[in-house]
């Protein structure tokens, strides 16, 4: 690939995110649902369930704060799957694929503006955290990687959601099809409570599950951990921060390929 | 001149159905091509492989000196297609979705505000210019959807039935813009299930059916297979029939043929309102009442009739496959048949 058409796919790729950007600004009602439910999340889990819930050495409500951001940035990628499937049911896809634009452009400023969306979330959400009691007791640097680990665990979510979008008839589809995978995926982990008191074969699943890793890498990079509470055993959450990005490395690997493709037969259905 | 858009025997497959079954095409430099047909013809899957959105099961199709199939970037560089369902952003402005499509063109950034402003006014949108698109109407949003086709001048325009579900008055615009298009040199594929449109628009009509080809020619020469226009009269008691079908056997240009109970008398003629106009002139001389009186032009539905002895028929499951949604499903609408003197 030349310098010329690098430059074009991220000119083009930019241009669809603006586009993207645009509308989240032009149906507001999008952003509002995908922030509300988080921020009940919190006050609901801080306060309901962080009554009963202990956790060693920590208050619940900074064990709890990471553990959202990350469902909280799973949810949100699959903007990327409903979005793609709204755009090839009304058609725009085959008018973008009619253009000399570059083939992963479309795919690239979806995934791209959705990270932008996630940024705007995970922002407001903080601020809810701090304030019902969570705080970063980490360095400028940590606390910034950590977000930025979220958002790149969060970016190759989108891509699984893209290859969805790409395949599912309708953008519904994409919404009940992603809550019954990600609700599972985002409970059976250490988001809202300890594993420890899971049983051995969900506390396994829980312990190897992704979504742990990185709500323990967050945990650890804003320093809402504590000695009393150590991580399990697990390689996984010994070492969250390389497991974690192992995942997105494979992640990004099998679903781009495969989300371009099927990009190239879209419309073909 | 050479052909700039030339296919032969382009195959295509959805499953069993056989959506393309040897479909060849040519339209030379300059001019306009109407591909006619029922819905499920086949017509969208054509303009969708030689747009470069689908690929063939078989055959090969060249559009501005490049292979669809192997050069489909080269293709979409000359091309501009605008199709049935309005493909434009409605949450975007109507200048923001040409801008857009300009920039994706590779136009740059001052000459697609340029050209953007340039086609709304041509397509007289510049007072909705800055409105989102979920407000405008059908018309406005097909308007809007050719003009997107247009942003890069492009020498190639394909328009996937460019008149469905359009308005009389909407469509009457539409019409005046591809004629402004056509004269202005552009090469044309257009595809349409009505006759009237290709008989105002094309060159050449390519009437299909099943993915095949079932006649080929220019308006004229179809008509003259079909058959031209026809008289209708419809007479007042059933007394008078008898005495009216031999008024208009004399002025017709074959047998008539005469439905008693609804006492229509139909002539096929030549000589159009003339010969309305001389038939109406006898009927009231032998003073017999007239309550309906109509010239017909051949519809779709004449041209299938005689050409394959069956109507047009409409296979919605075929037409849903074809272009990825199901849609209300339309014949030949009576709405194109001339109607004089009421």
């Amino acid at each position: 690939m030349s310098t010329m058409t690098i430059h074009k796919s991220l000119l083009d790729g930019a241009i669809v995110a603006k586009r993207n950007l645009i509308k989240i600004k032009r149906v507001p009602d999008l952003l509002v649902f995908s922030t509300m439910s988080p921020i009940m999340f919190i006050l609901l889990f801080a306060y309901v369930f962080g009554s009963a819930i202990n956790v060693p050495g920590l208050s619940y409500r900074e064990f709890l704060i990471p553990g959202i951001f990350a469902q909280t940035v799973i949810f949100g990628a699959t903007i990327t799957g409903a979005g793609l499937a709204d755009d090839i049911q009304k058609g725009i896809i085959d008018r973008f694929r009619s253009l000399p634009m570059a083939r992963s452009a479309v795919l690239v400023g979806r995934t791209t503006s959705d990270v932008l969306n996630n940024v705007l979330v995970i922002f407001i959400m903080s601020l809810t955290g701090l304030a019902v009691g969570w705080r970063i007791r980490s360095s400028f640097f940590e606390a910034a990687a950590g977000f930025l680990l979220l958002l790149l665990f969060a970016y190759a979510i989108s891509w699984i959601m893209a290859w969805v979008g790409l395949i599912v008839p309708s953008p519904e589809v994409v919404n009940n099809a992603s809550f019954m995978i990600i609700f599972p995926l985002t409970f059976i982990a250490n988001t809202f409570v300890p594993t420890n008191g899971f049983p051995p074969v969900l506390r396994a699943i829980a312990n190897w599950n992704p979504v742990s890793s990185v709500t323990q890498a967050a945990r650890q990079l804003f320093g809402n951990t504590s000695a009393k509470y150590p991580p399990p055993k697990d390689w996984s959450l010994q070492h969250p921060v390389i497991y974690t990005l192992a995942w997105v490395a494979l992640l990004l690997a099998v679903f781009i390929p495969l989300s371009v493709r099927q990009y190239k037969r879209a419309a073909s259905r | 001149m050479g052909d700039v858009i030339r296919a032969t025997g382009l195959v295509k497959n959805y499953g069993n159905l056989r959506a393309l079954d040897g479909l060849d095409l040519a339209v030379p430099e300059g001019t306009v091509l109407a591909v006619l047909g029922p819905n499920g013809a086949g017509k969208t899957t054509a303009v969708r492989i030689l747009a470069t959105l689908l690929q063939s099961d078989g055959g090969s199709a060249e559009v501005a000196g490049f292979d669809v199939a192997s050069q489909p970037g080269k293709v979409r560089e000359h091309i501009g297609l605008s199709g049935q369902y309005a493909a434009v952003d409605e949450y975007l402005t109507g200048f923001e979705n040409l801008d857009m499509v300009g920039r994706l063109y590779g136009l740059g950034k001052r000459r697609s505000r340029e050209r953007a402003h340039e086609l709304l006014e041509r397509f007289t949108l510049t007072d909705a210019a800055d409105r989102t698109v979920k407000t405008y109407s059908g018309g406005m949003r097909r308007r809007l959807d050719l003009a997107g086709a247009l942003v890069a001048q492009p020498p190639v325009l394909f328009l996937d039935e460019p008149t469905t579900g359009l308005d009389p008055r909407s469509r009457t615009d539409m019409w005046e813009v591809i004629v402004e298009l056509v004269k202005a040199g552009s090469t044309l594929l257009l595809t349409t299930q009505y006759l009237e449109e290709a008989d105002r628009l094309a060159d050449d009509i390519l009437v299909i059916d099943h993915g095949r080809e079932i006649a080929h020619g220019t308006a004229d020469d179809l008509k003259a297979q079909v058959g031209g226009e026809r008289v209708e009269v419809v007479v007042g008691s059933n007394a008078d029939v008898a005495a009216a079908k031999t008024i208009l056997s004399e002025l017709a240009d074959g047998a008539c043929v005469v439905e008693e109970h609804t006492r229509r008398i139909t002539a096929p003629v030549k000589g159009g309102a003339g010969v309305l106009m001389e038939a109406l002139r006898r009927l009231d001389a032998e003073g017999i009442e007239v309550l309906d009186v109509a010239l017909r032009r051949p519809t779709l539905d004449d041209v299938f009739l005689t050409l394959t002895g069956h109507a047009a028929e409409v296979e919605p499951a075929a037409d849903a496959k074809a272009k990825g949604k199901g849609k209300g499903t339309k014949s030949a609408p009576a709405e194109f048949e001339e109607t004089a003197a009421r």
